[in-house]
């Protein structure tokens, strides 16, 4: 947008006040967001800029917060780095321990609600579907309903859905549970649990996928003979990919960045990466988390990054010029 | 008649048009909805069921009515006793049942209901637990030595109340009524903490509203305004916050507010404030503030920007060339037409807001934290009840919003990026 050639000078002023403005606001958007990167390499516990980072002095710069990051729960923090020493580190230090949890919840969580989701999008943008809006507001809800609400109603619930240990029930899927044969306290209740939180965001990127797809492609299909299964992997696959997996990288992020449910119903044994942050910064808050927040941060990019990609890939196949 | 029949439109089976154009339809329907099935079965079990069984908790409690059959009994038999004074017979019961407390270990649980109306009650039912074998008739004078607030009217209101499974009182107390000698009353000025958690709560959320619409007006209009390849690229930069952890950008913000953090550093820097007057951002409501109206901004600005986009320029400059000025044009012409995504931001916005929990704990201190906190609270108390509660109004209240907001938008609408 530029000015008008017959723009009068207070125009003129308030345009370039105007510019100021979105500069400050776009500052106030991202800066938070990029301090804590140079803060993570600082060589004192502190939480500020020191002299010597002010002045690009290299001896105020380190690793040592990263370093704190593998060696927090290893038991020989100060051995000599060899296989053993790594071993050590894969096996029981608490962040990495952390991450490992966070990715397989994550990503348990993000399978069962873009299989589950994606189906329900395709059978909720029938024209014909019944109770269509009612059933959108349900699904949309987890997203719109307090967090702590939906953590205390399954911290009630998953105590109490327990199935006997030694029962038919238990013997099958007891292994996913809780050593007492409970949702509550195991990795499947958190699975489920982040499950939930994910799905409205598959249901809303789908959707919105399904809503420029051409319904006449499926006819199409059908007219020269192909089966259902051929059609959704053939024609209707191809075509919303783009859309089920950006939403599956929503689940993932919320599943990622989720601790409030995982405070309310995981044991010690789910610690996540939120949760240690979470504990982190609520105890005694030290740079480490600096350190995490940077590998967070350069984790978003990448998928922002990825989104970005799919959803110009997504326009182009589809034909939308532009945005 | 007849002729009509035979002139209907038939399927080439002979069957007419009508019930086989129904049937279809009627499968189409079967179909569509069988795909939906699965997921509403998964959301059914793992999320409605979880919420109606904390709704069910906010009604019912059996830790007194469990555990003090000989009272329960007694209060049936007689549901016209007088408060003030009840007979010895209902003494004698109550010491039964406190025998039997003691007995089963159950006394923490029927002192625990009681508590909820009449604080500080769990103590007075394990020292009257610990004392009932010895007892001795009368029991209204051995009780009352005992403790003198047995024959508390208040107390046997609470008991009578609690003998029965199902309560209000937890939403009661939710609302700051007082269990006194004489019945439910408002509670002094001191004691309305939960309304008014609940309205500084909606205040909040409607202060962060109006600041994210302000912040979020101009980045909206801008990116809307520009050509497509430029504002792509700002674009990243408001996409960027919303695919950063909540946890890190939360944690961002305690570093920049603190006391010796970068933003103080900087102000003292620059002279404007001196270095014992440094400002206290955090722990108080200010740090609840600014750090939920950035995390909240990209809800403010993606659906002003996507009503934004479509706003045709023709019709502004149509204003101006018929002699509005750019003031007149912007209030009568442009901002009309942005009305659509503001009521969405807004709503959007609102509703996140009112229900938020990880910032306040994190950054709010004392000062600042919200309705959702209080909830947290009390689950860590083991106030259960009273969590599911307070939970169950919040949830009442955000469900209007979500209702308002489908009225208003529609959720089909919901965009993310």
């Amino acid at each position: 947008m530029a000015l008008p050639t017959y723009a009068s000078p207070l125009e003129r002023i308030w345009y370039y006040t105007y510019i100021v403005i979105c500069c400050l606001v776009f500052l106030f958007l991202i800066a938070p967001i990029l301090i804590v990167i140079p803060l993570s390499f600082n060589a004192e516990p502190y939480f500020t800029f020191t002299e010597k980072m002010v002045t690009f002095d290299p001896e105020g710069y380190s690793l040592r917060w990263y370093d704190t990051l593998l060696t927090l729960g290893h038991p020989d923090p100060d051995a000599v780095r060899d296989g053993a020493w790594w071993s050590a580190v894969w096996e029981r230090s608490t962040w990495v321990q952390a991450a490992k949890n966070s990715f397989w919840v994550g990503l348990w969580a993000t399978i069962l609600a873009t299989v589950l989701g994606t189906i329900a999008a395709l059978g909720l943008s029938r024209p014909e579907m019944p109770y269509r809006r009612l059933i959108m507001a349900l699904l949309i809800s987890p997203m719109i309903v307090p967090i702590i609400i939906i953590a205390v109603g399954m911290s009630f619930f998953y105590a109490k859905a327990c199935v006997p240990p030694d029962g038919v029930l238990g013997a099958t899927v007891g292994y996913f549970l809780s050593e007492k044969g409970c949702l509550a306290n195991s990795h499947l209740g958190v699975i489920v649990a982040h499950a939930v939180l994910g799905i409205p965001f598959v249901i809303i990127t789908v959707t919105a996928t399904l809503a420029g797809f051409d319904q006449s492609l499926i006819r199409a299909a059908q007219s020269m003979g192909a089966n259902p299964r051929t059609v959704f992997f053939k024609v209707i696959m191809p075509l919303i990919l783009p859309g089920v997996i950006s939403g599956a990288l929503f689940a993932f992020v919320t599943s990622f960045d989720e601790v409030v449910a995982v405070l309310f119903i995981a044991g010690p044994e789910q610690q996540t990466i939120p949760r240690q942050m979470f504990n982190g910064i609520r105890e005694a808050i030290s740079p480490a988390i600096l350190a995490v927040a940077t590998i967070l941060v350069v984790i978003s990019v990448l998928l922002l990054a990825s989104v970005e990609l799919l959803r110009r890939r997504s326009d182009r196949l589809r034909g939308v010029t532009g945005r | 008649m007849a002729e009509v029949a035979d002139t209907m439109l038939k399927t080439s089976d002979g069957r007419p048009l009508k019930e086989a154009l129904a049937t279809a339809q009627a499968r189409a329907k079967r179909r569509a909805f069988l795909l939906v099935m699965p997921l509403l079965a998964f959301v059914l079990l793992t999320f409605l069921i979880p919420i109606g069984y904390m709704l069910k908790r906010s009604f019912e409690h059996d830790g007194f009515s469990g555990s003090a059959p000989a009272l329960v009994a007694w209060f049936e038999a007689n549901d016209d006793f007088d408060p003030a004074d009840p007979p010895e017979a209902a003494y004698a019961a109550l010491v039964d049942d406190l025998a039997r407390m003691q007995a089963e270990r159950t006394t923490g649980l029927a002192g625990a209901r009681i508590n909820y109306s009449v604080p500080g009650t769990i103590s007075m039912f394990k020292a009257g637990a610990r004392a009932a074998k010895n007892l001795q008739p009368p029991f209204k004078e051995a009780l009352v030595a005992l403790d003198e607030n047995w024959s508390r009217p208040a107390l046997w209101r609470a008991m009578e109340s609690a003998s029965n499974i199902y309560t209000t009182e937890f939403y009661l107390v939710a609302a700051d009524r007082k269990l006194t000698d004489d019945g439910w009353a408002r509670g002094g000025d001191k004691e309305r903490i939960y309304l008014y958690l609940f309205v500084k709560t909606f205040v909040i959320s409607g202060v962060i509203t109006v600041l994210c619409l302000l912040l979020a007006f101009p980045i909206a209009h801008l990116l809307a305004t520009l050509p497509m390849a430029k504002s792509s690229l700002l674009m990243i930069l408001v996409l960027l916050p919303f695919w950063t952890s909540l946890l890190v950008r939360t944690t961002s913000w305690m570093v920049l507010l603190q006391e010796q953090g970068v933003v103080n550093n900087l102000l003292v820097a620059m002279g404007l404030v001196s270095d014992d007057g440094r400002l206290t951002m955090m722990y108080n409501l200010t740090g609840t503030i600014v750090a939920m109206t950035h995390v909240l901004l990209p809800f403010m600005i993606l659906p002003l920007y996507s009503v934004m986009r479509v706003i045709p320029p023709s019709y502004a400059r149509a204003a101006r060339s018929l002699g509005a000025t750019s003031w007149t044009t912007f209030r009568r012409v442009y901002l009309p037409q942005t009305m659509p995504g503001i009521a969405a931001g807004s709503l959007l916005v609102f509703i996140l807001a009112v229900g938020y929990y990880i910032t306040p704990a994190l950054v709010g201190g004392a000062d600042g934290q919200l309705i959702s906190n209080l909830i947290a609270f009390h689950m860590s108390k083991s106030n259960w009840s009273l969590a599911a509660a307070i939970a169950a109004m919040l949830l009442l209240s955000i469900l209007l919003l979500y209702w308002l907001y489908d009225r208003l938008v529609g959720i089909d609408r919901l965009k993310l990026g």
